[in-house]
């Protein structure tokens, strides 16, 4: 056997357990989905084979759920990266490097445990029995915080913060702090020093963190459920509503290709415009 | 009123700590305007520490750096005249070249027309020559031309000194040759301060007009280069600037006569206080004389190794009861058939005023 030979199928072997992964779990169920998506739904519920285009000629009836999703889902990743740049930049430049490794793993912490429970802890302090309790107390009533757009977006700050935070920090920890020297050395006091090396040396950080949390939030569930209630819900909401309530399969595998399509026309613009802007070769984001 | 200060740098008692580590300790030295100084020494010695604090960097835990005739400490480094060329550069991977070097012109308030910022920018590119490239990024150029561009940075904002940080480390040595001109030629043309690092001895001496040899956070020695070399003051310089011969000897009760291991005696130049004292004698003040008798007027011994250099050649001889020397012969003083072979028989010869003297 050849050398070259024997290479292949090494890295055939290291690829093999993924890339089979992948082909049965989402592959696969993605063709799927994608052939409901031109079907009926069964009288009974399910899907039905069929050809038509009925499926996405109906998408503007949820068009309320794309919209929120659309509009909360970069609003809340725009929210994180604010809150998070900060606390990444803290963490990276100016805390002590000797307890910089007990700082960054408290970031990830709360992930030991479930962001159910969290959220659920969530919704029982904005809920009547929380917050609006006590504003009550002090004489401000019918405060209303549960159910509204704006505790969803806490709760997705909440919850997403440690991912954007994490290539954040990642992007500004191998910034060269030489180049910060050279900087002030030629001149340039600290906020034209962050304006005009920093931030832009860490932008292949914001820009994965802001995709990375901007990806997931389109898929997101959980938050809208517990936190708003039925009020403010995402596409994630009314694709359980279609498969598990209404059992409308080839409406709900509609919605979750279009969606698909969305986040991939939104991440290769994404890409491009970090691309833009870095001006390096050197963003990876997915 | 007050004339203008002679020294551009001035240190007063500076000592740096880190924690328990003392890296500078109580050093005093000035600058004068438009020299060109080296600071030398093995890694570790306070050279880049000094180098940082006149940068701002870095504050002394005590004492002061004065620029200018002006107090320093807690002054920022962008508020200082000075600028620096980095250890690897650190260009702005993110800008091109023409932006890297109107880096510092863009920082200048009240603003710089963008007119005024281009030609200046320009201009320093041209003083180091790279015109042409401006519109190069980082990543395309070699290592010479990164240096370069590291220079133009430098020194387009005009400082009044121009600190060097192992400036040509990275480069290879005929290029490091080459940007050692060019650095003189560029000191003599601005007419600035140059304060250079470096732990290259021939650096040191090649380029600066004065050397300050330093070791373990003190300033052992300052002075030109020849006097470097030529009278090192402890054995350490001699050691560390250039190639010496340790010879260990007593001095005689008597102070005038130097007592090599193998009996053989040396008149000392000056008095010498008695006891155990090591010798220095470089190894190109040494003459090597074909033996075919031992005489016992000399020391004498068998050649080794021969390091064949092209102008030069270099032989490890060991000596009877001394052990090895190190001696360079210049070759123009010899025809091709002078060459020692290693297993021959030579004697050594030197001028006993070129020999120093350091109390062990």
């Amino acid at each position: 056997m050849t050398t070259d030979r024997k290479r292949q199928l090494v890295t055939a072997a290291l690829i093999a357990p993924a890339g089979l992964w992948l082909c049965v779990f989402l592959v696969l169920p993605f063709m799927a989905m994608v052939v409901f998506a031109f079907g009926e739904r069964a009288p009974e519920g399910g899907y039905q084979a069929a050809f038509t285009f009925a499926q996405f000629a109906n998408l503007p009836s949820r068009a309320a759920a794309f919209w929120n999703t659309m509009m909360i889902a970069p609003i809340g990743a725009f929210l994180c990266l604010i809150v998070a740049y900060p606390a990444a930049y803290y963490l990276a430049i100016k805390s002590n490097p000797k307890y910089r490794l007990v700082l960054v793993s408290l970031v990830v912490v709360p992930f030991w445990t479930s962001l159910l429970v969290r959220t659920y802890a969530w919704m029982y302090i904005l809920g009547s029995r929380g917050i609006p309790n006590l504003l009550g107390m002090i004489g401000i009533e019918d405060i209303r915080l549960l159910n509204t757009p704006g505790a969803v977006l806490l709760g997705i700050v909440y919850g997403y913060l440690p991912l954007m935070i994490m290539p954040i920090y990642v992007s500004l920890e191998k910034l060269d702090r030489r180049l910060l020297e050279a900087s002030a050395d030629l001149g340039a006091k600290p906020v034209s020093t962050f304006l005009g090396i920093t931030l832009p040396l860490s932008l292949p950080g914001v820009m994965t963190g802001v995709a990375l949390v901007t990806i997931l939030l389109l898929g997101e569930y959980l938050i809208p459920q517990l936190l708003g209630g039925g009020k403010v819900f995402f596409i994630g909401n009314a694709l359980v509503d279609l498969f598990l309530q209404s059992r409308n399969w080839p409406f709900g595998s509609a919605i979750a290709v279009t969606l698909v399509v969305v986040v991939v026309i939104v991440l290769s613009v994404a890409m491009r415009i970090a691309w833009r802007v870095s001006g390096s070769r050197q963003v990876d984001l997915v | 009123m007050t004339a203008a200060p002679a020294n551009d740098i001035e240190f007063r008692s500076v000592t740096k700590c880190y924690g328990s580590v003392t890296a500078v300790s109580d050093i005093n030295l000035a600058v004068p305007k438009g020299a060109f100084v080296a600071l030398l020494g093995p890694s570790g010695c306070g050279k880049t520490t000094c180098l940082r604090m006149i940068g701002g960097f870095e504050q002394p835990s005590e004492g002061t750096v004065l620029i200018d005739g002006r107090e320093m400490n807690g002054v920022a480094p962008y508020r200082r005249p000075v600028n620096m060329v980095f250890q690897h550069y650190a260009l702005f991977p993110h800008f091109d070249v023409e932006q890297n070097v109107a880096y510092g012109l863009k920082q200048a308030r009240p603003k710089l027309a963008a007119s005024e910022i281009s030609a200046r920018a320009r201009e320093a590119l041209e003083m180091v020559r790279l015109s042409g490239f401006e519109k190069r990024r980082i990543h395309e150029m070699s290592g010479g031309q990164q240096q370069r561009v590291a220079l133009a940075r430098a020194i387009v904002n005009k400082p009044s000194v121009l600190l060097l940080d192992e400036p040509l480390a990275a480069l290879d040595k005929k290029l490091r040759t080459a940007m050692q001109i060019e650095l003189q030629t560029l000191q003599r043309e601005l007419g600035i301060t140059f304060v250079l690092v470096t732990h290259d001895q021939e650096e040191a001496l090649s380029m600066s007009d004065m050397v300050c040899v330093m070791n373990t956070g003190r300033i052992v020695q300052m002075a030109k280069p020849q006097e470097i070399y030529d009278r090192p003051a402890d054995l350490f310089v001699a050691d560390f600037v250039g190639k010496t011969n340790r010879i260990s000897v007593t001095v005689e009760p008597d102070g005038a006569t130097l007592r090599l291991s193998n009996g053989m005696a040396l008149a000392a130049r000056s008095c010498l206080k008695p006891g155990a004292a090591t010798v220095a004698l470089r190894p190109e003040a040494i003459d090597l004389v074909r033996q075919s008798t031992g005489d016992g007027s000399s020391l004498a011994g068998i050649v080794t190794h021969r390091i064949f250099l092209g102008s030069t050649a270099e032989y490890q001889i060991s000596v009877d009861g001394l052990g090895d020397f190190l001696v360079t012969a210049d070759r123009r003083s010899m025809q091709e058939s002078d060459l020692v072979e290693p297993g021959e028989r030579v004697a050594l010869t030197f001028d006993p005023g070129k020999v120093h003297v350091f109390p062990a």
